[in-house]
């Protein structure tokens, strides 16, 4: 039972990373309806920022608290990420958008192509190791809990309250999910459509900086090519949820991060990401969009 | 009760709807909804708007399974087919039954022979040997392939689109596309024919040209069950007219018969009343429709 | 008249400023961007701690060439395209649609007959050992994306159906041979067709469940697929050798006779000097022909009803339904046609490079195969032959730019910005032209003339 729980802990860390990676999915696709293949790589150049405020931080500034530090990572990481994708989209997206539905995701597929390289020629291909931010660990009986596990998960839980908060509360978020329903209307009654959709790429951008940050915390390397994995996982869970749903985005990437961290721990690590597709296939096949997705009724 | 014209019930019956019910969700779109269409007949059903009619259609041609009922396809070989229990691509395939679609569905990449050779695809698989055949090089599915064209030929000309045969479907005018996929519907060899609005959105010359083209279709043994929301139209080509208000019939008979039952003219003309409950009913369906 | 003429005049100083204010805003936005990733570098120093150390030089040209080409994009780049689009509008249309030259018309025999005395010309000029690398790294290597392109061109670019995973039935295809020809030792003319079939029944495998799904759902299913088969190739190690992948897997010969320097080689045979171009050459005629093939195979298919039913699913598949076609059974086979030409380009790779791992189907080899289709244009076998040979051809060519070295100093390598400027060429076409180099369709059969279909009425499926 307390093996049972502390994988239970290990992948609810997990599914909060892939979860926060998968809203940027979930709202790309929800407001216009394009697979955004670099967001994987918008995550990698958050963890990358994170690393270099990390390293500045450490080198100019030693003996800065570590919270200290934190924060600055996330803020400077969100930034950054955010500038990258409100770019991105505005020069490789925009230009495309109403036409041809896969010239856009060739051209996302490109971007992510484009952002691990541009990493790998810019700072080396080699993994880059930072020390450990956060040792300390609580014990409650078997069960080990590591401080970086349990910030991960309330900087998550806030974050989505938050975000909740925007996208349900707020005129922006009305904009948005007007957006969604039907851009031109939107557009009649006053919503300025490339500006709402702007900052849905901004951000899905700085939910997946968070992830980068938090990524690096935990495993303490940042890596060229460290968008893809993560990317398509959480890619996997935004779809398993539910493509373009909010909810089902977070569902979906705790779900993945449990099947994961509870496969390898009961049945064998080699086929971790077998179990992870395996569902995803297996869920489509009887619920063809997703735990959360609308039915989608055939209009003829 | 719906009041029923009996006089008509001496041909025989080519479709026959039997206490057909469609739920979504909670909305009842059709309610316990029977009728029959005879052989070698315009049937036409009519309603105002959100009535179900589209709903019944897509029943009929299997898009939607139905909640309830039995349709039945009486063919001339004497061949039965209780639809509700086929497959959509069967019910063109196997019991004859072809279609159009209210906002006109053509393959605008495809030219315009193209779209009519889609048409004719199981005929033409068959004659390929599936395929393996044809890539062969087979003299039989030559033969077959020239016959299509012609068959396809016979058609424009029918709808008078020969001079547009080489032109991407999607490149005509409206009047022409919806000639296009009547035409097109027709190279399936149905035996009956169903049109979803074949006259909406056509100038008074061209939907004289298609009640011309309907008549012929109907002379040459093919069975027509068109919605329509032209009364015009409907007065003048149709043989029999069902009329849907709420998902349930309100009346069933004669053209004549139809249009002077006070249920069919209130339902029409309405009552302050009813008016405004067809304001919520039409608003409440495209609600569904926006979050389909 | 008097507007007319101050125009000129005012547009100039106008438009200096914008291409000022422009080009400010680019050099800000390029600085923000590239600040941390450009301006800092982080590295390992001796004792493997990291350490950052400023690039401000670098950054500096980075925003410098960001501002200044923006500058001249509005300056001159900008106004000059609409001058020309300007003109081109004012042409009378007939003009434009004017019959195809003799050169259009002959393209694939042209074509062809090139590519049929490309070995023999490449020979003469460079000499057995010296025509290796062009007959291996731009013949050969091309010629299997080439056909790898064709055969997702039929689910993709025909039926309109996204497959993300392609390189799975790619990695089907060579593992078939690898195992089937170290264990049991059969001769590759057995084993080509084995693996294309086998693939095919992958592809129905696969395909049965999932088909039913549409539009992105399918993708990324696919996608899945595609991992899963290379994670199982990855950890069964019993059969697959894992990442250590299939060596020594027997060559190809040339129905019967073997390219090695025993006495019935093929050298001996022919009283040659021993080469190893000759196993090349053959090679590259062996991958031309099954590239004509499946070209032969498509274009056949097109004018039979299944081909028909294909482009008919990817312009509008609820009009397909109302029409009798079956749609699973046609999507079926377009996926597992597909699936069939996968298959064979990948026994052909196992038996080129006489290796295998897994490490050769990734996803970014789907991913590139899919971009080769799409920036082809979707549907047109020339579209995307020149597709890769621009883009496979292009990367290739970046590895034999030593003379960068020359200008960069020596501790450039083009190598590293293969895959980078891969990437900027594909986002850059799509923007420059979305339905990708050749945009029309021919049509399968027609009545009287034989015209093209503008890209503008294809639709691009949503299963």
């Amino acid at each position: 039972m307390d093996y049972f729980i502390q994988q239970l802990v290990n992948g609810l860390t997990l599914g909060s990373i892939y979860g926060l990676i998968a809203i940027g999915y979930t709202m790309v696709y929800g407001i216009i309806g394009m697979i955004n293949f670099a967001h994987g790589d918008i995550f990698m150049l958050g963890g990358f920022a994170a690393l270099i405020v990390f390293l500045l931080l450490t080198t100019l500034f030693a003996g800065v608290p570590v919270a200290l530090a934190l924060l600055v990572m996330l803020i400077v990481a969100m930034l950054m990420t955010s500038l990258w994708n409100w770019a991105i989209e505005r020069v490789a997206y925009r230009p495309l958008r109403g036409s041809f539905r896969l010239a856009p995701l060739i051209t996302a597929i490109g971007m992510s192509i484009v952002l691990s390289n541009f990493i790998q020629v810019a700072q080396g291909p080699r993994n880059k190791p930072i020390p450990p931010m956060i040792t300390d660990v609580y014990h409650f009986g078997e069960v080990t809990i590591q401080l970086k596990q349990i910030v991960i998960i309330i900087v998550t839980a806030v974050l989505l309250t938050l975000f909740w908060y925007i996208v349900n509360k707020t005129p922006l978020g009305r904009a948005q999910r007007a957006t969604e329903q039907d851009r031109k209307m939107a557009a009649l009654l006053g919503v300025d459509v490339d500006r709402t959709i702007s900052i849905t790429f901004v951000m899905g951008a700085a939910l997946a900086a968070v992830a980068g940050t938090m990524y690096l915390m935990y495993y303490g390397v940042a890596a060229f090519n460290d968008g893809f994995i993560p990317g398509v996982k959480a890619f996997t869970a935004a779809v398993l949820g539910g493509i373009g749903s909010l909810p089902g985005a977070v569902l979906g990437g705790l779900l993945i991060g449990l099947i994961e961290s509870l496969w390898s721990a009961y049945f064998t690590i080699a086929y971790k990401d077998v179990a992870t597709f395996g569902l995803l296939a297996f869920v489509l096949i009887f619920k063809p969009t997703g735990i959360l997705g609308r039915p989608e009724v055939e209009k003829v | 009760m719906a009041s029923v014209d009996t006089s008509m019930t001496s041909k025989d019956t080519i479709l026959k709807v039997e206490h057909l019910s469609m739920r979504f969700g909670g909305l009842m779109a059709i309610n316990d909804f029977s009728f029959e269409a005879k052989r070698g007949e315009i049937t036409a059903l009519i309603g105002p708007n959100g009535a179900g009619k589209t709903t019944v259609f897509n029943c009929i041609t299997g898009f939607y399974k139905p909640t309830m009922g039995m349709i039945s396809l009486h063919q001339k070989s004497g061949k039965e087919y209780l639809l509700e229990r086929l497959p959509d691509f069967m019910i063109t395939r196997e019991a004859k039954v072809a279609r159009t679609f209210q906002n006109i569905r053509l393959f605008s990449g495809l030219t315009v022979l193209e779209n009519l050779l889609v048409a004719q695809h199981n005929k033409l698989m068959k004659a390929s040997g599936y395929t393996i055949l044809g890539l062969l090089g087979s003299p039989l599915y030559k033969r077959e392939a020239k016959k299509a064209i012609e068959t396809a030929a016979h058609w424009l000309e029918r709808a008078d689109l020969i001079d547009r045969a080489d032109d991407p479907a999607g490149d005509l005018p409206y009047g022409a596309q919806r000639r296009l996929e009547i035409a097109r519907a027709m190279c399936t060899g149905p035996e009956l024919l169903c049109l979803d609005e074949p006259a909406a959105g056509l100038n008074p010359k061209e939907s004289l040209a298609l009640n011309t083209l309907l008549r012929s279709i109907r002379d040459e043994g093919t069975s027509l069950l068109l919605i329509e929301h032209d009364m015009s139209v409907v007065m003048e080509i149709s043989d029999h007219v069902v009329v849907l208000e709420y998902g349930q019939k309100i009346s069933d008979g004669t053209p004549d018969h139809v249009k002077n039952d006070p249920k069919v003219i209130a339902a029409y003309l309405g009552v302050d009343d009813e008016e405004v409950t067809e304001v919520i009913a039409e608003v409440e369906s495209l609600d569904g429709g926006a979050k389909a | 008249m008097a507007n007319a003429i101050s125009e000129p005049g005012k547009a100039p100083a106008s438009l200096l400023g914008q291409a000022i204010k422009e080009a400010v805003f680019t050099g800000l936005l390029t600085f923000g961007l590239f600040l941390l990733y450009i301006g800092f570098k982080t590295d390992q120093d001796i004792s493997n701690a990291l350490i950052i150390y400023g690039r401000p030089g670098l950054l500096a040209i980075f925003v410098g060439i960001a501002a200044v080409g923006r500058f001249l994009m509005v300056l001159f780049v900008h106004p000059w395209a609409k001058a020309r689009k300007d003109a081109r509008a004012e042409v009378p249309v007939h003009d434009i649609e004017k019959s195809p030259s003799l050169f259009h018309k002959h393209f694939l025999k042209i074509a062809l007959v090139a590519l049929l005395l490309y070995p023999p010309v490449i020979v003469s000029i460079y000499g057995f050992q010296g025509s290796l690398k062009f007959v291996d790294n731009f013949g050969i290597q091309i010629l299997i994306y080439v056909m790898l392109a064709w055969g997702l061109n039929i689910v993709v670019g025909l039926a309109g159906l996204l497959d993300l995973g392609y390189v799975a039935f790619y990695a089907v295809g060579a593992y078939s041979y690898a195992l089937l020809s170290s264990h049991f030792g059969l001769s590759f003319w057995l084993l080509l067709p084995i693996s294309g079939i086998l693939a095919a029944f992958w592809g129905m495998i696969l395909g049965f469940p999932v088909l039913r799904l549409r539009g992105d759902y399918l993708a990324i299913v696919t996608l899945a697929f595609g991992e899963i088969i290379r994670l199982v190739l990855i950890n069964w190690t019993d059969v697959t050798q894992g990442t250590f992948g299939v060596s020594s897997i027997p060559k190809a010969t040339l129905f019967g006779i073997p390219f090695d320097a025993s006495p019935g080689g093929f050298a001996k045979m022919f009283g040659l000097p021993m080469s190893s171009a000759y196993y090349k050459i053959f090679l590259f005629y062996l991958i031309l022909a099954l590239c004509m093939v499946t070209a032969y195979v498509t274009i056949r298919l097109r004018r039979m009803p299944i081909g028909r039913a294909w482009e008919a699913l990817r312009e509008d598949e609820i009009a397909c339904r109302s029409l009798g076609i079956n749609t699973v059974t046609t999507k079926l086979t377009a996926f597992s046609i597909g699936a069939m030409f996968g298959g064979f380009a990948g026994s052909f790779f196992a038996a080129r490079q006489g290796f295998v791992s897994p490490e050769s189907f990734v996803f970014m080899e789907s991913a590139v195969i899919l971009a080769i289709v799409v920036l082809g244009g979707m549907g047109s076998l020339t579209g995307i032959a020149v597709a890769a040979i621009v883009m496979t051809g292009g990367t290739e060519l970046l590895r034999e730019m030593e003379f960068l070295k020359h200008i960069f100093g020596p501790d450039f390598t083009p190598e590293l910005y293969r895959m980078l400027i891969f990437g900027l060429a594909m986002v850059i076409v799509m923007i420059l032209k979305p339905r990708g180099f050749v945009g029309s369709r021919e049509p399968s059969a027609f009545l009287k003339e034989k015209k093209a279909v503008s890209g503008s009425f294809t639709k691009e499926g949503h299963g």
